[in-house]
């Protein structure tokens, strides 16, 4: 079985690098936003006794208030995962920046994630519809999309 | 001393004597050839048919299928065609990846707008004559998926289809049973008309 890290691993890292403000624990995931997202990405791949090699997966959920975009790494070489979270309040123009450049795993997802909720990930390489073709309206998984359309 | 043979039967040896003479005189000739036996003989061998009924038997006993596998129906397609239910009784075991082989086509699946038009570019390379059976609940109208805003409702949207086999998925019987309609259906076809 997969070992999650603990809370004090994960501060202990952090702290060096990112402001504690700019992060928090939820359970057992950790929650961040937009502007610290890269920064964390970064040190959790590099730490040492961390090394978060491996992304599953990449997925998004829409609340009332914000989008919420979810990572799930994994560490091949010490056999530990760490759920991460990204809010981004801003529900007209969501925007988050893209860990593509660290993670090569993530573009496919993230381009599922900007085709089917709209979510922009900035300096993503490619970052066109992956599911639907060009010019369809509307992003089918938002809550606010209308069903049988 | 002179021996004597008295002939026994006079009778008896004038008549065979008269057969002989009259049997002689009517067979200066050879008997002609009969050729009769060769008319029988043809009548045993060939077969009368129209052209119709020609080109239909070689149609429908030799349906080869281009494989349009888009989702779960696929499974029941595959079991139909191997050994348990066994297609090749009908002269469909061939399934080609090329639609230039292929005659029919099994829409066996869900089909997305994405997909439809690498379908219906495979259609239109198919070489006529042509059939196409649309499989299952997603063929025939989109099934659960029909309000879907990714999902083609029905294969009768890009495809004209000839039978409609309704299942989620159908049984290998069910598919037997439309393959069997689209041969009944091949049958009645002529060549001046296709349907």
């Amino acid at each position: 079985m997969t070992i999650k890290l603990s809370r004090e691993i994960i501060n202990h890292s952090l702290h060096e690098h990112v402001s504690s403000t700019d992060y928090s624990f939820e359970s057992e995931a950790v929650v961040t936003d937009s502007a610290s997202l890269v920064k964390i990405c970064e040190v959790l791949k590099s730490a040492p006794g961390i090394e978060l090699d491996y992304l599953s997966s990449v997925t998004a959920v829409d609340y009332p208030d914000y989008f919420e975009v979810v990572y799930l790494f994994y560490s091949i070489k010490h056999n530990h995962s760490l759920t991460l979270k990204v809010r981004c309040p801003d529900k007209q123009q969501p925007d988050i920046p893209s860990i593509t450049p660290l993670y090569n795993g993530a573009n496919y997802q993230e381009r599922e994630i900007y085709d089917l909720f709209g979510i922009s990930f900035v300096s993503h390489p490619k970052l066109r519809r992956i599911f639907l073709w060009e010019g369809y309206p509307g992003h089918p998984l938002r809550k606010d999309y209308g069903i049988g359309s | 001393m002179e021996v004597r043979i008295e002939p026994c039967y006079p009778e008896i040896d004038a008549h065979e004597s008269r057969v002989i003479e009259d049997l002689k005189s009517s067979s200066t000739q050879p008997i002609a050839e009969p050729s009769g036996w060769l008319d029988e003989e043809i009548n045993r061998n060939i077969l009368v048919t129209t052209v119709d009924k020609l080109l239909n038997w070689g149609r429908k006993t030799s349906l080869w299928t281009e494989t349009s596998f888009t989702a779960c129906c696929t499974f029941e397609f595959i079991s139909t065609s191997s050994s348990r239910f066994d297609i090749a009784r009908f002269g469909m075991e061939v399934l080609r990846s090329s639609p230039r082989h292929s005659d029919l086509i099994v829409t066996a699946g869900t089909l997305t707008w994405k997909m439809a038009p690498q379908i219906k570019r495979v259609y239109d390379q198919m070489a006529e004559p042509k059939w196409v059976i649309a499989m299952g609940a997603c063929g025939i109208s989109g099934g659960i998926f029909a309000d879907s805003y990714s999902v083609v409702p029905g294969y009768n949207r890009i495809l004209p289809v000839d039978v409609y086999i309704p299942g989620c998925p159908p049984r290998p019987e069910a598919l037997l049973a439309g393959i069997e309609k689209l041969r009944k259906k091949i049958e009645q076809s002529s060549i001046s008309n296709k349907s």
